[in-house]
């Protein structure tokens, strides 16, 4: 198998509403940014994927609102419908399968045209479960019930999630909600569904990111420096939460494991430097970094009490501010994506972290993370 | 270094107009348990999955994460794609793509559509930029209409040349016991039948449907393993040309001659008249038959009325074109595009029983979508080089 890196990245600002800007014009922005970031012109890429939704975007076919300006007129392209990390995926798969040489990813939301508790509702068994009247956040309460009661979780640990992820949202300027909270003012925001006060769970954002990945014949032709691809798997989980243990997650475990075996990989919790998760809900965090073996079951509050997750700890989570700080849906693994690359090439500014030598970023589909993608990425080859 | 990709399995439900019988996982389910049973495998030997519709059809959001009790795709890589009418076409150059970059040795792709649960023509309209287009211009057979008339305004051809190529797609169809309408019509029939949008009759034009098809890809490390026939895939192409009204040269589908000119090109074939031995297009309408096949190469521009009034697409014919009776005998979208891909497969794979083209080694698949767009894939008997 041929080898892939990630040779440019360009991200919008995320915001809570781009009400001068079209899907196009965001994603103009982002893909541009990422050309200039790579030193390429279109002309250099030889094929496109975007990552929509038709739900998100109230469209069907919602990629012939972007195509035009990823400069696919004349270049072969397609869309994945789902998280940016799996839109990614495929395209470094078509990097690698002898047909082209650099790929285009880019993934694009608006939420604030969107409504997300009936789109996420339409997720939900249409006989079963749509008329209890579910969407992803009443859901998430449940899981997060479930999670806490098994592990004796605290709302004030979760709380400490959206501390840090808002703190670390001031150093990273495409970042929507810089805040400077407490963990009291988490536990005194609005109940939104219980457990989840407000500042629990993620904003409504719109954004565009966009990536630009090669095969490793062509990554060093241009100027800017390859990340490599060392790992890299997603799994999907059984629909229905009864079939499921809600408190766990095992298609994420799988997925990690199966990320690191590719990757050579044999102990997580030393050999990787910096987290990019996706924290739609503080008490994700936790589980997501539990699942994937950068913590033990049920300790990783303690370890987030104790500095380990902060920006100078021994392993920094989401130093962008995640997803708690800017939530473009179908875009956010690929900003996940894209922070680490940054953080791995020294690029990431006011938010760059000590050691950055390997680099995990993660993306989600589905229903309380029913289907995870997990992407291990490295300086060097 | 890239893998050689072969189709080792397919399988497809019986289509109809109605499936009331079934939920849209059991329908899956079908077509996914057909399709294991020809390449004689088990979920146990499928590495990943690749599945699409088209979402505002059924109105399931994360289709991939709510089939997996039909697609088999607990704690296995579940992938959707979804561009359209193109959905099958796309996912078949999904399978190619994820097989062929080493990641996974056998995928299981699915197309499905469960169109009796639609407003089809509603959902189509979304399409549309919703401020410049969709006030004006959408739906799927507006534009098919204008084409037409823009293809009859500029070469001469008449309602009677499109009426025979549905004459021909609906007499194939009676070799096809998956096809939902098999019913031989005559040219009188077609031209009697009632107008939908000049010139496009209702005889003309394809139905909706409900179903599924299923298809297994392995690399050259298993494939002949599995199968002693396989169907190698030579080439994949996609042109998405619009994006808007203006874009199109209307009388002429640009994806479609850019598509063929790009994989005839890779492939080496210079005259596809007489190299490719059958063609399963994403023809929903008749007039498509004639233009699309000279965008394709296999004619001159004005020439395909001729050419098909001469029995050369017909069964037994030069290069005979959707032995299955093709899309007019049946439409469940997502599905349209891989059962093209599926019965080409069939074709070069020799299992294609009452409507098989006699010693098929180059076949081509394609698939319509978005507003003309195109998407294409080359099938070939022989490995590629």
């Amino acid at each position: 198998m041929d080898r892939a890196a990630i040779i440019g990245v360009g991200m919008t600002k995320i915001e809570a509403n781009k009400n001068r800007e079209t899907f196009a014009d965001m994603t103009w922005e982002a893909v541009n940014k990422a050309l200039n970031d790579a030193g390429m012109s279109i002309d250099d890429i030889d094929n496109v994927i975007t990552t929509s939704s038709d739900f998100w975007d109230g469209r069907t076919i919602s990629l012939m609102a972007v195509g035009d300006v990823s400069g696919a007129a004349a270049k072969n392209i397609s869309c994945v419908e789902g998280d940016g990390t799996y839109g990614a995926f495929y395209g470094m798969m078509r990097c690698l399968s002898g047909s082209y040489k650099t790929t285009l990813v880019t993934g694009h939301t608006k939420g604030s045209e969107s409504v997300s508790s009936l789109i996420t509702n339409s997720a939900f068994d249409p006989i079963y479960e749509r008329g209890l009247g579910m969407d992803m956040i009443t859901a998430c309460a449940m899981q997060a019930n479930a999670y806490m009661h098994r592990t004796g979780l605290k709302p004030e640990d979760m709380a400490m999630v959206s501390v840090k992820n808002h703190g670390n949202a001031f150093r990273n300027p495409v970042a929507q909600l810089p805040m400077k909270i407490t963990v009291d003012d988490v536990l005194r925001s609005e109940m939104i569904a219980d457990p989840l006060h407000k500042l629990d769970c993620s904003p409504v954002s719109d954004g565009c990111c966009a990536v630009i990945i090669a095969n490793e014949t062509v990554a060093a032709k241009f100027r800017q420096k390859p990340v490599w691809v060392r790992g890299l798997s997603f799994c999907t989980d059984s629909f229905f939460f009864g079939d499921r243990d809600l408190a766990r997650s095992s298609a994420l475990a799988e997925a990690a494991r199966n990320a690191y075996r590719m990757a050579g990989i044999k102990d997580p919790k030393k050999e990787i430097d910096v987290v990019e998760i996706y924290d739609a809900f503080t008490y994700q965090e936790l589980l997501w970094l539990e699942e994937m073996g950068l913590a033990e079951y049920g300790k990783a509050a303690g370890q987030l009490q104790a500095g380990a997750f902060n920006m100078d700890g021994s392993l920094p989570v989401n130093p962008s501010g995640g997803l708690l700080a800017g939530h473009p849906v179908i875009a956010a693994g690929l900003y996940r994506i894209a922070e680490i690359v940054l953080q791995l090439r020294g690029d990431a500014g006011a938010h760059q972290v000590r050691k950055a030598k390997t680099g995990l970023a993660h993306g989600v589909n589905g229903l309380c993370g029913q289907s995870h993608c997990v992407w291990v990425l490295d300086r060097e080859r | 270094m890239a893998k050689r990709v072969a189709i080792v399995g397919t399988g497809q439900t019986f289509h109809k107009s109605h499936r009331p019988d079934v939920n849209g996982q059991e329908l899956i389910n079908e077509a996914v348990q057909r399709a294991l049973a020809d390449a004689d495998l088990t979920m146990k030997d499928i590495n990943a999955i690749l599945i699409g519709n088209m979402d505002h059809f059924e109105g399931i959001n994360y289709v991939d994460c709510w089939s997996v009790d039909g697609s088999g795709g607990v704690m296995k890589p579940v992938l959707k794609i979804t561009t359209g009418g193109t959905t099958g076409a796309s996912l078949a150059i999904g399978g190619y793509h994820m097989v062929g970059s080493g990641m996974f040795e056998k995928v299981l792709i699915i197309g499905w559509e469960k169109n009796s649960e639609s407003d089809t023509t509603g959902a189509i309209t979304t399409a549309f930029d919703p401020i410049w287009d969709r006030q004006v211009f959408a739906g799927a057979i507006s534009g098919l209409a204008a084409e037409a008339q823009a293809y009859m305004a500029r070469y001469g051809a008449t309602e009677r040349d499109g009426a025979r190529v549905s004459v021909r797609d609906r007499r194939h169809a009676m070799n096809n016991p998956h096809a939902q309408l098999r019913k031989e019509v005559s040219l009188e029939d077609v031209l009697a039948s009632p107008m939908l949008a000049d010139p496009i009759h209702l005889l003309d034009v394809c139905p909706r449907s409900d179903g599924a098809c299923a298809v297994i890809m392995a690399s050259e490390d298993s494939a002949e393993k599995i199968c002693p026939v396989p169907d190698w895939i030579w080439g994949t192409s996609a042109h998405n040309t619009y994006s808007y009204l203006g874009d199109v040269d209307w009388g002429r589908l640009t994806s479609m001659d850019l598509c063929a000119r790009e994989i005839f090109k890779k492939a080496g074939i210079r005259e596809p008249r007489k190299e490719l031995d059958v063609i399963e297009m994403y023809q929903p309408y008749s007039f498509a038959g004639l233009i699309w096949i000279e965008d394709m190469g296999i004619v001159g521009h004005g020439e395909a009325p001729q050419y098909i009034w001469d029995g050369n697409t017909d069964m037994g014919g030069e290069l005979p074109v959707n032995p299955s009776g093709g899309v007019i005998a049946c439409n469940p979208i997502g599905a349209t595009g891989l059962i093209r891909c599926a019965e080409a497969a069939m074709q070069v794979m020799g299992k294609a029983e009452a409507r098989q083209v006699p010693d098929v080694h180059f076949a081509v698949s394609t698939g319509f979508g978005g507003c003309m767009w195109t998407n294409m894939l080359l099938h070939g008997k022989k490995k590629p080089n």
